[in-house]
């Protein structure tokens, strides 16, 4: 205390001020900073786990790295490869395959049963639980229950056995075993069925009652207020559930390991096999970067067409 | 939407009360037939794991197994380290559901409740790794806990979840918007601390959007299947859901096995949806999570 007094003494006397509240200014900011504290965990997991890897990806993509010898630069060849590769093309088109009808039919399901479940029926919270528990259960767990129902002379065939239809042996036929993951993905809405279901308790009441007083039945009001109103749940939905399809590989992993005859590859499922059983890093590297940018284009297509239908009641502050 | 017409009270013309009883009986129908429709699985797979093998085909089938064959969930245990892999699941699942909520729940803080410079451009990256899909990070991120020896250890499982989880953090800051800021004011005039505010405020009034975050966490930890699959390798390293893979292959049309083997998955979510239910739900509700 007593040196750093003689000190400003022998600095000048007018000086000393001035810096004192320089210093109070950067302590200020400092502590007006405060925040970084809290977010800090995510800045460090972002750069290491995300931006990092984003990058590193990048450069193994322009590498020939299998596992065991050392990469070399070999710029776009494994680009080229993949363009040419037939599974690509072929996993690829099983993933649009599977996006195409997974995707609007579950948000069509969810939709339909969170308006079902928004109605006053007893014993509600019962039946909502039954209609969740499915996806609460999703990923292995279901997979092996469907494995037994898609069975040869499992229950599915057996039910379709009742009206005369011979049921075809699913997941080991190219042409049914695309189609029985589709099915079996319709058990797992639950997610979506309950965003939608916040969603529908969210509508103002007061607007199925102008469209009451304007005369609609039921329809009118699902048409011209429900509808409307749930559309930004719709796009979340879509889009997440877009980008999850293109990611799918449990299922096809545990249930068909991508067959019969390559008819259930989906593209994460290639880029294991290349990267973890054929240990061609470089390689799965690449197909990643074009998974990647079909992702992307599909995302950015939504948002742009979102401004045609997406209504927002207001705009969120910030 | 039809129950909004039907809540009016006033006496209707007999045909018009037979179409409202018809329209509710239907109502029921569907409500319930689905429900049972959705629950065909499950009921399903209850069924079959209790079921003689000999009797699994036999017409007409047995929809209540009686007695029920426990034993196939001895056999089924007894068929591979089913011990070991209960304990990394509970290792990983413990862990992670820890680390994620308490660090998503500190980073939205950070973005909804304190200014800093660049805190919105930082926000936009925590909305891009929740839209970029994450098939490109799987390779490189395998790679650095390959040069950290930890392949076939489940440290990759858990070091990740340190760091919060995008998807949390963007659902615990739409919901910390949502909390009136007064409540700030007042307490940093009493002089506390961000970190008091947190603790003694935000916390105690967002109990319903943790739990929410817990049970997501908690869901998509257990069912993990493809992290576990690129890291872990030795038996008895597996998580149950990896571990039951073999299942298929070694029990192949032993349904009654697998069942009871994908009994062993299912029951504990099923147990925590139902204790986590009404928070749960509620929670969804209030964070409104919109586009």
């Amino acid at each position: 205390m007593a040196s750093s007094s003689l000190s400003s003494k022998t600095t000048g006397l007018d000086r000393a001020p001035a810096r004192l509240s320089h210093w109070r200014a950067i302590r200020k900011w400092l502590s007006s900073q405060e925040g970084w504290v809290f977010i800090f965990p995510w800045v460090v997991g972002f750069i290491l786990l995300d931006l990092g890897p984003y990058i590193f990806a990048l450069i193994i993509s322009f590498l020939n790295w299998d596992v065991g010898r050392p990469p070399s630069y070999i710029g776009l060849r494994n680009y080229q490869a993949a363009i040419t590769d037939p599974l690509v093309g072929k996993s690829l088109w099983n993933t649009a395959y599977y996006t195409l009808f997974h995707v609007p039919v579950s948000t069509l399901i969810a939709f339909t049963v969170a308006g079902l479940l928004n109605q006053r029926v007893k014993g509600m919270p019962i039946w909502r639980t039954m209609y969740y528990i499915p996806s609460v259960t999703s990923g292995v767990g279901m997979a092996l229950i469907w494995i037994w129902l898609f069975a040869s002379r499992g229950p599915i065939n057996g039910f379709l056995g009742w009206f005369g239809i011979d049921g075809p042996r699913w997941l080991t036929s190219t042409t049914w075993a695309m189609p029985a993951l589709i099915i079996m993905s319709f058990w797992g809405v639950g997610a979506s069925m309950v965003i939608f279901l916040a969603g529908l308790q969210g509508v103002p009441q007061h607007l199925y009652e102008a469209a009451e007083v304007d005369g609609g039945g039921w329809w009118a009001k699902v048409r011209h207020v429900t509808i409307p109103m749930m559309t930004p749940y719709i796009f979340l939905s879509l889009i997440l559930g877009v980008i999850g399809s293109f990611q799918v590989v449990t299922q096809a992993l545990l249930m068909t390991e991508g067959g019969p005859d390559n008819a259930t590859l989906f593209i994460l499922l290639y880029i294991w096999i290349m990267g973890w059983n054929a240990f061609k890093m470089g390689y799965a590297a690449a197909i990643s970067w074009i998974l990647f940018a079909i992702i992307f284009v599909a995302t950015m297509i939504q948002f742009l067409g979102a401004r045609r239908w997406v209504y927002y009641e207001y705009q969120e502050p910030g | 939407m039809a129950a909004t017409t039907a809540g009016v009270r006033r006496r209707k013309p007999a045909a018009l009360r037979t179409i409202h009883w018809t329209r509710r009986f239907l109502l029921y129908l569907i409500v319930v037939g689905g429900a049972f429709l959705y629950m065909y699985p499950v009921l399903f797979m209850l069924r079959t794991s209790l079921t003689k093998e000999s009797d699994l085909y036999v017409l007409p089938p047995i929809i209540v197994p009686w007695p029920p064959v426990w034993e196939n969930y001895a056999v089924m245990w007894a068929n591979g380290p089913t011990w070991s892999w209960m304990k990394n699941t509970a290792i990983v699942v413990g862990f992670s559901v820890v680390a994620e909520t308490v660090t998503s729940v500190s980073v939205a803080y950070g973005f909804a409740r304190t200014r800093f410079a660049g805190r919105d451009k930082l926000f936009v990256g925590v909305l891009a790794t929740m839209m970029l899909p994450g098939a490109v990070t799987l390779i490189p991120r395998w790679m650095i806990f390959f040069h950290l020896g930890m392949i076939d250890t489940l440290w990759p499982l858990l070091i990740p979840r340190v760091f919060g989880t995008a998807f949390y953090i963007f659902i615990m800051r739409q919901f910390f918007l949502t909390l009136p800021r007064e409540l700030d004011d007042a307490a940093r005039i009493d002089g506390a601390s961000h970190l008091q505010i947190l603790r003694k405020v935000v916390i105690p009034l967002s109990v319903p959007a943790i739990a929410t975050i817990a049970v997501f966490s908690f869901m998509n930890r257990w069912n993990d299947f493809l992290e576990p699959l690129i890291y872990l390798q030795r038996t008895e390293n597996l998580t149950l859901a990896l571990g039951l893979r073999f299942f298929v292959s070694r029990f192949g049309t032993e349904y009654h096995l697998l069942m009871a083997g994908a009994m062993l998955l299912i029951v504990p979510m099923i147990v925590a949806f139902f204790l986590a239910q009404k928070q749960f739900i509620r929670g969804i509700a209030l964070t409104g999570i919109k586009g």
